[in-house]
């Protein structure tokens, strides 16, 4: 059977620690951007960033 | 034309067309289980995301997600995150599940734990709870769309005839053309899904409060404290919060969605299909923009989950109401498809054959199939004609429930042995669990998702078993074969 190699793992912890262990830290409305309460614009900012992540998932993955 | 006719004429007419999408879908294919159930192993990457989209944004979780907005507030990012993450998951199991199912022919999850633990009674165990969940998912998929259709219709259509005409058209489009047929009227849904979330979330915000930034500053200064957790509720804490997206984040071990996986044609479609995933819940956010307009403009609904239909009804001409009742009714009619035609291969390839005491030929078992798809839709109208608050507490056990076959699933792939007793006593200890928890209303229990809980049970017995049993006696994952040997 094959594990995942030790980097995609890691990049896997990324969106983990960036939309869900980290919720205290951004769990707020001030600062405001672009008229949206700041929590909402930085899960609006992950779920775009997640794709990417998952894509370098992908380029790491799949050369194994 | 009264307003509701012209509404009720644009949903009927989508609805309509969507079924003939389906219908034709399936037409000159030699209709095997294989092709019924899994599409022949034979989708790309845009099929597969449509189809897994479709499984994820139910019309349940659109009408819930400006629902939650609505009454609870802050607490709704949990859904927007959970669906990300599941695919975080998805991409390292997923392909080793689909090689693992086109080595040994598997087509549902139940063939999935029989095989890799080569133990008929685990299959059946899982098999029957998975369709125990799916038919009161299947209920909540019927009530919504009893409630679009209503709405939407201005009230002339009433909700049992709505539920029981789209009922009966999902159940036909699964007859006719299995699988396949679902993921074509889920293209037509999604573009109508998008189009009606840009209306209402852009064009709801900007008639009442002039854009959707003063639209957050007026729902801030009327509801101090709603827009972060715990929000409007007392419960949804942060820690609430962590539990209960790493607990959803399992949500492909639901059966559906697990025997979408084996629709792809391979493992990297699988993959990129992870990659992909988390653009589609950007037009999600769209609808939280509407059901946070809802709070300022339709005040004090007794139900929230109404919000969203309410807003859009007092605010647009009836043919955009039509439109989105159309769309509302595609949407929960696409879940509900696959979700009937996973229980009944459930319920054909894993309960009946093992009631019979022998295996049936592959002839029977689609006969049995398809027996069940009508089976298993008249039950689920049955219970949303006679619906109660024990069905939402049975969905909420449900989504923990399913949750407790991920320990079986992903250890199943990523180590050689496990210990089959182990993960038959996990499953049953965890559901008792969260069960015993949510039935004593002591969910969350001290600010914790109980399924996380019953999970954390789960893995110690597993742990457990596979660590005190002799090694030799359990199923090796190298010995059965796990299919990558011949990528």
């Amino acid at each position: 059977m094959k594990r995942p190699s030790i980097g995609a793992l890691v990049l896997a912890l990324i969106p983990y620690a960036g939309m869900c262990f980290s919720v205290a830290l951004w769990d707020r409305l001030d600062p405001h951007v672009l008229g949206l309460p700041f929590n909402l614009f930085w899960i609006i900012c992950w779920l775009l960033a997640t794709p990417l992540i998952l894509a370098a998932i992908y380029r790491l993955e799949k050369r194994r | 034309m009264t307003p509701g006719s012209v509404a009720l004429l644009l949903l009927v007419a989508l609805v309509l067309g969507g079924s003939a999408v389906g219908f034709l879908a399936g037409r000159r294919r030699e209709l095997r289980l294989e092709e019924w159930a899994v599409a022949g192993r034979g989708l790309g990457v845009l099929l597969v995301w449509l189809l897994m989209a479709g499984e994820n944004f139910t019309a349940f979780s659109v009408l819930g997600l400006s629902g939650w907005i609505y009454s609870r507030g802050g607490p709704t990012l949990y859904i927007l995150v959970y669906l990300a993450l599941g695919q975080v998951l998805l991409i390292f199991v997923g392909p080793l599940i689909w090689e693992f199912g086109r080595r040994h022919g598997l087509q549902t999850i139940g063939d999935f734990f029989a095989r890799r633990y080569a133990s008929a009674a685990l299959g059946v165990v899982v098999a029957l709870t998975g369709v125990i969940f799916l038919v009161v998912y299947l209920q909540l998929q019927v009530t919504s769309l009893g409630i679009i259709v209503e709405v939407c219709s201005f009230g002339q259509v009433g909700r049992l005839p709505a539920m029981v005409a789209a009922t009966a058209l999902a159940a036909g489009i699964v007859l006719a053309s299995g699988v396949r047929a679902i993921v074509w009227v889920s293209v037509l849904k999604d573009f109508l899904l998008v189009g009606v979330a840009v209306l209402v979330g852009i064009a709801i915000p900007y008639h009442y409060f002039g854009g959707i930034g003063p639209m957050f500053a007026a729902v801030e200064h009327a509801r101090p404290g709603h827009l972060t957790m715990p929000g409007s509720t007392t419960v949804d804490t942060h820690s609430w919060y962590v539990t209960t997206v790493l607990m959803s984040s399992l949500g492909l071990t639901w059966p559906h969605m697990f025997a979408s996986i084996f629709t792809a044609k391979s493992g990297d479609t699988v993959r990129k299909n992870a990659v992909l995933m988390p653009l589609h819940l950007l037009p999600l956010v769209l609808i939280v923009f509407a059901g946070c307009a809802a709070i300022l403009v339709v005040p004090n609904l007794p139900n929230g989950d109404l919000s969203l239909l309410t807003v859009a009804r007092q605010t647009f001409p009836p043919w955009v109401l039509g439109l989105i009742g159309g769309a509302g009714a595609l949407t929960a009619m696409v879940p509900a498809g696959v979700q009937m035609l996973s229980a009944s291969t459930l319920i054909a390839k894993n309960i009946v054959p093992l009631l019979a005491g022998r295996p049936l030929p592959e002839a029977t078992v689609a006969r049995v199939a398809r027996a069940g798809v009508v089976a298993v839709a008249l039950v689920a109208l049955y219970l949303s004609v006679h619906s109660s608050a024990t069905l939402v507490s049975l969905l909420i056990l449900a989504y923990s429930g399913v949750g407790q076959f991920a320990p079986g699933i992903v250890f199943g792939m990523f180590c050689d042995r496990v210990s089959p007793r182990g993960v038959l006593a996990g499953i049953l200890g965890g559901l008792a669990v969260t069960g015993a928890l949510v039935w004593s209303h002591h969910d969350p229990f001290h600010e914790i998702n109980t399924g996380f809980i019953g999970l954390g049970v789960n893995l110690a017995i597993v742990g457990a078993f596979t660590g005190l049993e002799r090694r030799d006696a359990m199923p090796s994952l190298a010995a059965i074969g796990s299919g990558q040997e011949t990528m």
